[in-house]
């Protein structure tokens, strides 16, 4: 099925079991409790393996003169010791999947420049601190700030890096009303759960990775051309995966290191990341600054905007953060510039956090708006209700569905949104307490996907693709859909993904997974249907499949009978088609946020949060609300604490651990809440959904940086709002005020 | 981690006596901040002793109506005990403020009175540290000094003892039971306990070689307003940015005693008599402030901690007053 045009009346209307959409817990949710879902590592199928450790660059740039592995090869149960003069060969680097131990240059700090495989973990760990490296060390770039003068047009990925309609410059220089405001946001860190890990086993020249990983597909691909093999040679599985946000969009070193080592030893090897690894030999969110400048008539009727920014990788990567892309949808203003610029640092390579681009573009240009609203003394919602487009103001097609004025509407009813007053006049003893709110937007794509069921003899329905769940509940709302679609109780169907051997698959990331792999299941369902009908005499018009059986008008037949000895199977696949470029595809929602600020210390403490969104239709009500309020914590982080420090001298992420690199705790999110407004959307998908998984994260933190600033009317620019940065304020606005005695 | 020997003596004394004897032996009772530090060889004990199985888990009251505590007492059980937290709150509070449910679980008293600085530095084998690898140097000094110390920090080392109870165990005057390899035993007083680091950061406390922790001992209790006010970044699981532990006596709504001990800005818990004093006589928190923060200096991007300091203490004596 490809998506050409709008996806008419379907069996998922009718809701003749209503499973889909139910709030029904996951179907995973036991052997994960109970710790019997084997993640990556704990994969008992591979019998006998080495393992290895990753010896990490000291240096950030510069050159190995030597590497002395002596010591490290007689270290007790040492196996084999790779480096870049003994690894075997490989092929090219295919997206951000590099080959590994391949020279002498160093590139960023920890860069694996060995790799130690021994009998056990313990083993290679220690050995691994034998290995002694001779760099000619170069003075490291690590300041984004400084090599602003160097940064390039990055190479265009899916969307072009700049975008521009109109006369802005024209149109702002003659504005009555204008903000021109630089937003800087820090490195992120995912911290997802699970580490990077991989157990690698060869048999002859095909090999298997059981490997933590978001896209299957592509990453046996990436493999495929590092390891120099057919794609065919390589098979992926990844059946658990605790946590991704986009880390594990891409095999990383790990993987590939495991692989070789497995092909020189002869041995299965196994590997994780080390928490501390996580920081630089994975990918990260790199900081930005954001420059962006917003006119308006005395109304508040946006005239001109334009939102630059500006973002850092790694030599040789060409990674960059799309910050200012979500506002080339977001709202109405004839007059517009979006620009975005990459500089070549000595740090690790930069790739996608959840909502890349939205998640940290919005921060800054969220923020941007409620200045806007404060300098016109306009409510913030009114102001985005003034500039809702009525169609894409870029791509100039209509949205597919948008209802961000509905969810802003709705929001500031439930909140009690009225009740907010001018900034730095609300106290609740020692607290200075404000609210604040933000648009919410994420792109809603559509990736190719397949899917194959089969009705066995026993009555149970068998799902299989390379698809992911990486926490999110993939499981369960494959289990929903194909249950509600063949009119099966949910026990009854079998989910079997995470393996490269079964129908390829969108994987999980972009928010895609569910609406892209659900949607292949469901064609693949559809065709199921109509081969059991067409296997019985049953008239084929307004059958309907429920309680096991498939009825028309007074007669009726159970699937069980007509799955026969050896069962019945189908195929499906979901394609993008012309609805993608016809539409502007976007998930939308509101959020809003209320904060105390200790009007001693600085300390910022989120009071209450809400989140409104519409995401099409909800396949799952429970982790649909477990997606939006998962991303709206992750916002909390981004607002308040998540912040890599990069240490220039060395060009390393100073705090990475997670008892410095501070991510929420529990204590952290007191009562927070996310609603759905009723919505189907005919173009996305048959299924009719919209992505959820990064749309929570979008504008969350603006709202709580709006919070901020209504509480205590101080703007803090630079994220994270550290109560450093806020105590910088009090002492501001002591200094206008008359000293108190 | 390196390989190690493992030993588990069955008294204190024969504890004492392998600890002497083997070089580079550490104890390891929780092991919530050693074993971090051992995978990633900040830490290299050849041998390790464990002590969890000596008899060091009780909470007794003295003969002089004060309260001895075991060594192994673990920072949950503590918090928990009855004694604690009617008559010593600052301490109940302050361990209740550190760390996570499970860590205070395993973590012991003794244990927690010897944590190492959280420094970045300290952490990453890549980077001089003095600390760690004495002569080399200190990365913190121009480097991310967020969370370093402000007073009395050496050109070799700006780190910050991280401890929540010890701040505690100092307000309250706590005394360190130890005995030696040699039987002798000896109660070191809160006081002198930890070092400033000096040119020598890698001593950070007053014990010798061998010599064990038994107890922590603290003083009959002192009457008043018992308070742990801590700074954080986050609302638990963050070690202090700056955290005052006080006890504040009061009559007709006026402060008449005060002891006050600070975390987060020195290499030991800190404590200037002559603040206490000032408030004991009536001074303001701001006088009593610039006695605390007296010689202060910030080294970058701690520099917010001198002004987080004063308005904390404002804020501790402000909320005592009006209590």
């Amino acid at each position: 099925m490809e998506m050409n045009q709008p996806v008419g009346k379907t069996p998922l209307d009718d809701k003749a079991d209503g499973l889909v959409g139910r709030p029904i817990d996951r179907i995973d949710g036991r052997l994960k409790v109970m710790g019997r879902a084997p993640y990556a590592y704990e994969t008992r199928e591979v019998k006998n393996p080495a393992y290895g450790f990753i010896v990490g660059a000291t240096i950030a740039a510069g050159t190995i003169r030597s590497i002395d592995t002596a010591a490290a090869v007689k270290a007790p149960g040492v196996i084999h010791v790779m480096t870049h003069e003994n690894v075997p060969a490989q092929g090219e680097k295919k997206e951000q999947v590099w080959p590994q131990l391949t020279g002498t240059n160093v590139a960023f700090f920890d860069q694996p420049v060995a790799f130690v495989v021994a009998e056990t973990f313990e083993q290679a760990r220690a050995a691994a601190k034998l290995v002694k490296v001779a760099y000619d060390v170069r003075t490291p770039k690590a300041s984004l700030r400084a090599a602003l003068p160097q940064a390039i047009e990055p190479k265009k990925v899916q969307t072009d890096p700049d975008s521009k309609l109109g006369d802005f410059d024209g149109a702002f220089a003659s504005a009555p009303v204008k903000l021109d405001v630089e937003y800087t946001t820090p490195t992120q860190i995912h911290a997802q759960m699970e580490p990077h890990a991989t157990i690698a086993s060869w048999e002859g020249d095909k090999v298997v990775l059981y490997t933590a990983n978001q896209m299957l597909n592509r990453g046996q691909k990436s493999l495929a051309s590092v390891l120099k093999l057919p794609v065919e040679n390589v098979r992926l599985v990844s059946h658990y995966i605790g946590g991704g946000f986009g880390s594990k969009l891409q095999p990383m070193p790990e993987a590939t290191l495991a692989a070789l080592a497995s092909k020189a030893t002869g041995r299965p090897v196994k590997v994780a990341l080390t928490r501390q690894q996580e920081f630089h030999v994975a990918t990260h969110r790199t900081d930005t600054i954001q420059r962006i400048r917003l006119a308006s008539d005395r109304d508040g009727k946006l005239t001109a905007l334009s939102h630059e920014s500006w973002s850092d990788t790694a030599q040789g990567d060409e990674f960059y953060e799309t910050s200012a892309n979500v506002t080339r949808s977001l709202y109405a203003a004839p007059n517009r510039i979006t620009r975005h610029r990459l500089a070549k640092l000595d740090l690790p390579i930069a790739s996608s956090m959840r909502a890349p681009g939205e998640a940290v573009g919005m921060l800054a240009f969220e923020c941007a708006m409620d200045e806007l609203a404060e300098q016109i003394g306009l409510d913030p919602i009114e102001l985005r209700v003034r500039n809702e487009p009525t169609q894409d103001p870029e791509k100039q097609v209509p949205f597919t569905v948008r209802q961000l004025v509905p969810c802003m509407r709705e929001g500031a009813k439930l909140f009690g949104w009225d009740r907010r007053k001018p900034a730095g006049t609300t106290h609740d003893g020692n607290w200075m307490v404000g609210m604040g709110m933000s648009a919410a937007a994420r792109l809603n794509p559509l990736m190719p996907s397949s899917a194959s069921v089969k009705l066995g003899a026993d009555g149970y329905l068998t799902v299989r693709m390379a698809m992911t769940d990486i926490g999110t509940g993939t499981y369960t709302i494959l289990a929903q859909i194909a249950g509600e679609m063949m009119g099966l109780p949910i026990e009854r169907i079998r989910v079997e993904i995470g393996d490269t051997a079964y129908p390829a698959a969108s994987g999980s990331g972009g928010s895609f997974g569910a609406g892209s792999a659900g949607s292949a299941l469901y064609v693949a369902c559809a065709a199921l249907r109509d081969k059991l009908v067409a296997a019985t005499d049953l008239h084929p018009d307004g059958v309907v499949f429920a309680d096991g059986r498939v009825t028309s008008g007074n007669r009726s037949e159970a699937l069980v009978d007509l799955a026969g000895a050896d069962g019945v199977s189908a195929e499906g696949e979901i394609k993008p088609g012309a609805l993608k470029e016809k539409y502007s595809h976007y998930s939308f929602g509101a959020h809003f946020a209320e904060v105390g600020v200790d009007r001693d210390t600085g300390e910022i403490r989120l009071r209450r949060m809400l989140g409104v969104f519409t995401g099409g239709r909800i396949l799952n009500a429970k982790t649909a609300r477990s997606q939006a309020i998962g991303g709206m914590t992750f916002g909390v982080g981004a607002a308040l604490m998540e912040d890599a420090v990069i240490d220039e001298r060395t060009a390393t992420y100073v705090n990475h651990d997670l008892a410095e690199y501070h991510v929420p705790v529990h204590a952290d999110i007191p009562a927070m809440d996310a609603v759905f407004l009723p919505e189907v959307d005919d173009k996305a998908n048959p299924l009719k959904s919209k992505g959820l998984g990064e749309l929570g994260i979008c504008g969350a933190g603006a709202a709580l940086a709006n919070a901020v600033y209504n509480a205590t009317g101080i703007r803090i620019r630079d994220y994270p709002l550290t109560l450093d940065k806020v105590l910088k304020g009090f002492e501001e606005q002591d200094g206008r005020a008359p000293r108190r005695a | 981690m390196k390989a190690f020997t493992y030993e588990r003596p069955a008294t204190v004394r024969d504890a004492a006596r392998l600890a002497a004897e083997r070089p580079n032996a550490k104890f390891i009772a929780g092991g919530t901040n050693l074993l971090d530090l051992m995978k990633l060889q900040v830490e290299t004990p050849t041998t390790l002793i464990d002590i969890n199985r000596l008899p060091l888990d009780k909470v007794e009251a003295t003969a002089d109506g004060g309260l001895r505590i075991g060594a192994l007492v673990r920072n949950s059980d503590l918090a928990a005990d009855p004694r604690v937290r009617k008559d010593y709150a600052v301490l109940a509070k302050a361990l209740l403020a550190g760390a996570s449910g499970q860590l205070r679980n395993k973590a012991t008293t003794a244990g927690n009175l010897l944590q190492r600085t959280r420094c970045y530095y300290f952490y990453d084998t890549s980077k001089p540290c003095n600390k760690r690898e004495p002569g080399s140097g200190c990365s913190a000094i121009g480097g991310f000094n967020r969370i370093m110390a402000v007073l009395d920090t050496s050109d070799a080392c700006i780190a910050t003892n991280p401890s929540d109870m010890n701040v505690a165990m100092r307000v309250l005057d706590a005394g360190v039971e130890t005995l030696s390899p040699n039987g002798a035993t000896r109660t070191i007083p809160m006081a002198q306990f930890h070092r400033l680091p000096g040119d020598t950061p890698q001593i950070e406390t007053a014990l010798q070689p061998g010599e064990i922790i038994t107890a922590v001992t603290l003083p009959k209790p002192v009457e008043g307003l018992h308070v742990y006010r801590k700074v954080r970044d986050r609302a638990s699981y963050a070690f202090a940015t700056v955290s005052i532990a006080a006890v504040i006596g009061k009559a007709d709504g006026k402060i008449t005693q005060a002891r006050m001990a600070f975390g987060g800005l020195a290499h030991k818990p800190w404590r200037v008599e002559a603040a206490e004093a000032t408030l004991a006589k009536g001074g303001s928190a701001d006088d009593a402030a610039d006695a605390v923060l007296a010689g202060a200096r910030g080294y970058g991007t701690n520099d917010f901690k001198i002004p987080l300091t004063r308005r904390t203490l404002r804020a501790v004596v402000t909320d005592a007053t009006r209590t």
